[in-house]
């Protein structure tokens, strides 16, 4: 664990930043937390709406076992306690987004408990410094729904698509101290709930926002008076919120002032948190028990299946990518990121070893320089995700099995890369159709040296009176008179032979 | 000729498939006795088109040879708090005048499957909360009852569900649904000289029903007799996966296996019912109902409910509570009045419109639940409560491990004048002493006639069971009801 | 404890009932009244016990994951005092 030095440099003195996060994420899950309406992104208003979900008289809620299952595996990814006995509580207060004047969430019997994740601080350096950032508790509870204010002038239209769509509420400790720390927990946390398959981490699409809480004290002190910024969407924004409210916060107690404890916004055009307008009674929750719920009782069964189906979590991955793949620490760390981009690569590498009938350790070196720099590169310029790769996982390791057994070169294999991006053709068949092949035919590079050499009879004599680093020179030259298609080692041989 | 309307259920069930007479003669004869009670104020909304719709769907069936449901040809009255596809539905609150559902209550599906036809919605307490029916706004309903002596005094039928008791005891409909919170089936049973029994919580389920306080609301039938009630109860029971505190196992055949003989049944006494100043009549009653009981064959013993005088303190924490976030959903939005003053804001809006829609005593319950839940007083309220009740369902069980039954008055007193008790809640409240117990504790709990007091009103008796031992509270209240010959009837004036 | 009118007032805000300053007067002993009586549950020794969860033990199900409702705008719109273009209307709402 290494201390941050993040500090603000006040009038004053120095102060530093105390955050924890509060992150909604949307359980991944065909139907409601507790109605069988759907939970697609996108559709027309009120039309994922049960009765339910509208609060109609007499309605009762039915929970939806895989919002608790992924809510329990997502426990168990970060080490948490699971709760066995857990209950719903009702969180009381009226807004025009909440039907049932409520919201069933857990207050005083959550379904997961203490948990920690760990995050890298230095991302260029993966290994050398982490920090563990505690994690309070994990509750289910329904999300509201939506207010529109820009369809009519003085009124507000109401869309309950969202209400009642579960989420987990993961709140962490107050754990960390800087802009920095705060989006590589939001980064690192994202990154395993997709792993888990338990949120899509689409924060552009809601389906992930962050409750920033923000205070400042000096250094080592009792922290100081917090504020909380609603629904932050972005880990670029969460950043910001931190600097901007820490720094305003500094400047309210440098001026003499006091942190008023309260509810603020992000204004992501401005670049500045305002507060939002207090409600008096905003904090008398009235929380108790709902009775329309008994308690949630998980055995054993359950538990293991969530167990059982978790996958290997980002940090066994990346530890593994690096001992038994011998993987630079970065390569290990950027590979493991995300879910998406393991998966490729895992595919990548058992396609691989499958081709080439060697170990995944024998082709993941080949592979992750492959995927990193090569197919990246290219996807960037063609402003393409993985996810739509014009070229498989199957198609990468077919060309990246020419080179292995000498079939291509690495410089061939950067074209045939390009037409294979081009017209989808596989890298067989486009060495074969354009004979790209490299040969190893030691008569006619036997031929091609003896022309060099003859071509460039200074030069040799240069090299023989001891410049041999010339050596490169006749190689070059030999390897672009066969087109790039010899073999270089052969090559390598026999222009040594031939100036023996 | 007999008169259809003084038929029990089982009897017009029987003489409907003999073929004594048409299911729509049936209904036409209750249809044209609600339509002449408009003095009693029992229907919110009548639907006698609704009666003669199932009643020609039962002839036809019949005709055709079909298999006949188990409430063909028998016309009830509905509770106007069960949600009803297409029939305004209002909890007698001015709040949701003019609520038509698009969806049907589950147990008010099951008596409609079943064959039932709909005379119409009955007139209860506003949001089930009260006891004499004079909270409903849309009017006091009125027993069909008088004192004796030319005493013309209107009385209440009880609460909540007074609508119910009322026309079943004026003979607007052999039979009604009701629900029960802290006595609403019971003691307006009681009051009128019918039965109705509340089962155990779960048993029916609350899918559909406007909601009141969760952990304590529960359907069940009220009808002349206990037989009645069996046959009513087998088909508004069962498992609703819609209802997470539905019990998901069998309806027994409570009608089939209906027996008054108690030989080798213990029946307690709990002392805790005979507070000093015990009204002498229901005393009296009470040791009647103990003869019969003895006379049926069981074994009476006295116990102890130790906890009893804090059973309706505790139900009034409990059942505001929940109240107070139940109805929180009433804020004019999706349904129901809206009341929006000129310039008014979103939380202005609730704020008009909570206080246009609820009466008095909705009001008065919404703010102690709000009170009870708030900031700092959650613990010593709230939770307390909680823990008294477990208190009071452990006082059941430890009863219940030497006796089978319990037998107790289901009211301290007879109906009273309306008005009398309007201006001070407590003692409102004091009618619920000895039905609340039982419903805290989710117990079956049936109240049977027993007698006429000395003013001519009813009186009634109370059996309560453990969970789901409805089969020995029916045959109790079986076992009472044959000895104790009730067959008084409130004399025609509206 | 005893409320007074100022407590009225605060639990009619919370419970979004506006009151006149009349009826929140004749509620306070109302109130009082009630909330005095419920107190009596403080004298009893609840020591051990836990507070009550189910009224009749039961097991709260899960329900399978599967879209089997919704799609239903007009049943959810059919009673609203207000609904236009598929939504419901309300006052406009500053946040």
């Amino acid at each position: 664990m290494t201390e941050s030095t993040y500090r603000i440099q006040g009038a004053t003195g120095e102060w530093e930043v105390v955050i924890g996060l509060e992150v909604h994420a949307q359980v991944t899950s065909q139907a409601k937390l507790f109605s069988g309406a759907a939970t697609a992104f996108g559709a027309e208003p009120n039309t994922q709406v049960s009765l339910i979900d509208a609060a109609m008289p007499g309605m009762l809620p039915v929970p939806n076992r895989e919002c608790i299952r992924q809510a329990v595996r997502t426990g168990m990814a970060i080490n948490a306690q699971i709760n066995k006995w857990s209950r719903f509580d009702r969180k009381n207060y009226f807004y025009a987004d909440l039907p049932q004047g409520y919201q069933i969430s857990q207050l005083y019997h959550p379904l997961v408990g203490e948990g920690e994740i760990e995050i890298v601080l230095d991302e260029k350096n993966p290994g050398s410094s982490t920090k563990t950032i505690g994690i309070e508790r994990i509750h289910v509870e329904q999300d509201a729904g939506k207010l529109m204010h820009d369809q009519h002038p003085t009124r507000s239209y109401v869309d309950l698509n969202r209400s009642g769509v579960a989420l987990m509420e993961i709140v962490s400790r107050p754990d960390m101290r800087s802009p920095a720390e705060a989006g590589a927990y939001l980064s690192k946390l994202r990154t395993i709930l997709r792993y888990v398959g338990s949120c899509d981490g689409n924060m552009d699409q809601g389906s992930m926002r962050a409750d920033v809480n923000v205070s400042v004290r000096r250094p080592g002190e009792e922290f100081g008076t917090r504020t909380e910024t609603k629904n932050v969407n972005s880990v670029r924004f969460v950043m910001a919120v931190v600097e901007h409210e820490a720094n305003r916060q500094v400047d309210v107690l440098e001026a003499g002032g006091k942190v008023v404890q309260e509810t603020r916004l992000y204004d992501p055009d401005r670049n500045e948190t305002r507060s939002m307008r207090s409600k008096e009674d905003a904090h008398d929750y009235r929380y108790f028990p709902d009775p329309d719920l008994l308690p949630l009782e998980l055995d054993d069964a359950f538990l293991d299946e969530c167990r059982q189906s978790l996958p290997e979590l980002p940090d066994a991955k990346r530890r593994r990518y690096e001992e038994q793949l011998g993987l630079s620490a970065y390569n290990a760390a950027t590979l493991t990121a995300d879910a998406e981009t393991a998966r490729w690569f895992e595919a990548l590498l058992a396609e691989g070893a499958r081709i080439q009938k060697k170990g995944d350790g024998d082709v993941a070196k080949a592979s992750a320089n492959w995927l990193l720099s090569e197919l990246y590169g290219a996807l960037n310029r063609l402003g393409k995700s993985l996810e739509d790769s014009p070229v498989s996982p199957q198609a990468g390791a077919e060309l990246l099995a020419l080179v292995a057994d000498g079939t291509i070169s690495g410089t061939i294999a950067k074209q045939v890369f390009e037409i294979m991006l081009e017209t989808g053709d596989s890298a067989p068949t486009i060495v074969e159709e354009k004979g790209l092949k490299q040969t190893s035919d030691t008569g006619a590079i036997e031929a091609a040296v003896a022309k060099v050499l003859a071509d460039n009879g200074d030069k040799v004599e240069q090299y023989k009176a001891g410049k041999e680093a010339l050596f490169g020179f006749f190689v070059g030259q030999t390897m672009k008179a066969m087109q790039g298609k010899a073999n270089p080692q052969v090559v390598n041989e026999l222009v040594r032979r031939a100036l023996s | 000729m007999t008169n259809l309307t003084d038929l029990t259920v089982a009897e017009i069930r029987d003489g409907f498939r003999a073929g004594d007479f048409s299911a729509r003669e049936v209904a036409e004869a209750f249809n044209a006795n609600v339509a002449a009670a408009k003095a009693l104020n029992a229907f919110i909304v009548e639907t006698p088109e609704k009666a003669l719709e199932a009643a020609d769907a039962a002839d036809r069936a019949k005709a055709a040879g079909e298999t006949l449901g188990a409430l063909a040809g028998v016309p009830i009255g509905m509770k106007d708090l069960f949600c009803t596809e297409g029939v305004q539905t209002t909890a007698a609150s001015h709040m949701l005048e003019g609520f038509t559902p698009t969806y049907e209550s589950t147990v008010s599906k099951k008596l409609w499957d079943a064959g039932a036809g709909m005379l119409g919605k009955l007139n209860l307490d506003q949001f089930a909360m009260g006891s004499s029916n004079e909270t409903s706004y849309f009017g006091n309903v009125i027993s069909p009852w008088r004192r004796g002596g030319g005493d013309n005094a209107a009385l209440a039928p009880g609460g909540s569900s007074g609508g119910s008791s009322s026309a079943i005891a004026a003979r607007l409909c052999p039979a009604a649904t009701g629900t029960d919170t802290g006595g609403s089936i019971r003691q307006p049973a009681a009051f009128t000289g019918i039965s109705g029994i509340k089962p155990t919580y779960g048993r029916c389920s609350r899918w559909g029903i406007v909601a009141f306080a969760s952990s304590l609301d529960q359907a069940g039938p009220m009808a002349r007799t206990v037989r009645d009630n069996a046959i009513l109860l087998e088909t508004m029971s069962g498992f609703d996966p819609k209802d997470s505190t539905s019990l998901d196992l069998p309806v027994p055949q409570w009608e089939a296996n209906l027996s008054s003989d108690l030989k080798g049944k213990k029946v307690g006494i709990p002392k805790e019912y005979r507070p000093d100043g015990l009204n002498a009549e229901i005393a009296a009653l009470w040791d009647r109902g103990i003869e019969w009981l003895k006379d049926a064959g069981a074994e009476v013993v006295e116990v102890s409910l130790p906890h009893t005088k804090y059973a309706l303190p505790t139900y009034y924490i409990i059942a505001p509570a929940e109240a107070s976030s139940n109805l929180a959903r009433y804020d004019g939005v999706r349904y129901g009045q809206r009341d929006l003053p000129d310039g008014a804001g979103l939380q202005d809006m609730y704020a008009a419109t909570r206080a246009l829609g609820f009466g008095p005593e909705v009001k008065r319950r919404i703010m102690i639940g709000t009170y009870v839940l708030s900031a700092g007083f959650y613990d010593a309220y709230y939770t307390q409560a909680q823990k008294v009740r477990a208190l009071i369902s452990r006082d059941f069980e430890q009863a219940f491990d030497k006796v089978d039954l319990l037998l107790t008055p289901t009211a301290p007193s007879a109906s009273f004048t309306l008005g009398e008790k309007q201006a001070d809640p407590l003692a409102m409240y004091l009618n619920d002493v000895f039905t609340v117990p039982a419903s805290l504790a989710g117990l079956p709990a049936m109240a049977v006639p027993g007698g006429l007091d000395s003013q001519g009103l009813p009186l009634g008796l109370q059996i309560i069971g453990k969970p789901m031992d409805e089969q020995s509270v029916l045959n109790a209240g079986l076992a009472i009801e044959e000895r104790a010959g009730f067959t008084a009837r409130p004399e025609k004036w509206w | 404890m005893s409320i007074d009118l100022q407590t009225v007032k605060k639990i009619a805000s919370l419970s979004r009932i506006s009151v006149t300053d009349a009826e929140a007067e004749a509620m306070v002993p109302e109130l009082n009244n009630i909330l005095g009586w419920v107190e009596q549950l403080g004298e009893v020794d609840v020591s051990g016990v836990e507070p009550m969860t189910a009224v009749i033990p039961n097991k709260l199900r899960l329900r399978e994951d599967a879209v089997t409702d919704g799609d239903v705008r007009d049943k959810v719109l059919a009673n609203a005092p207000q609904a236009e273009h598929g939504f419901f209307a309300v006052p406009k709402v500053i946040e």
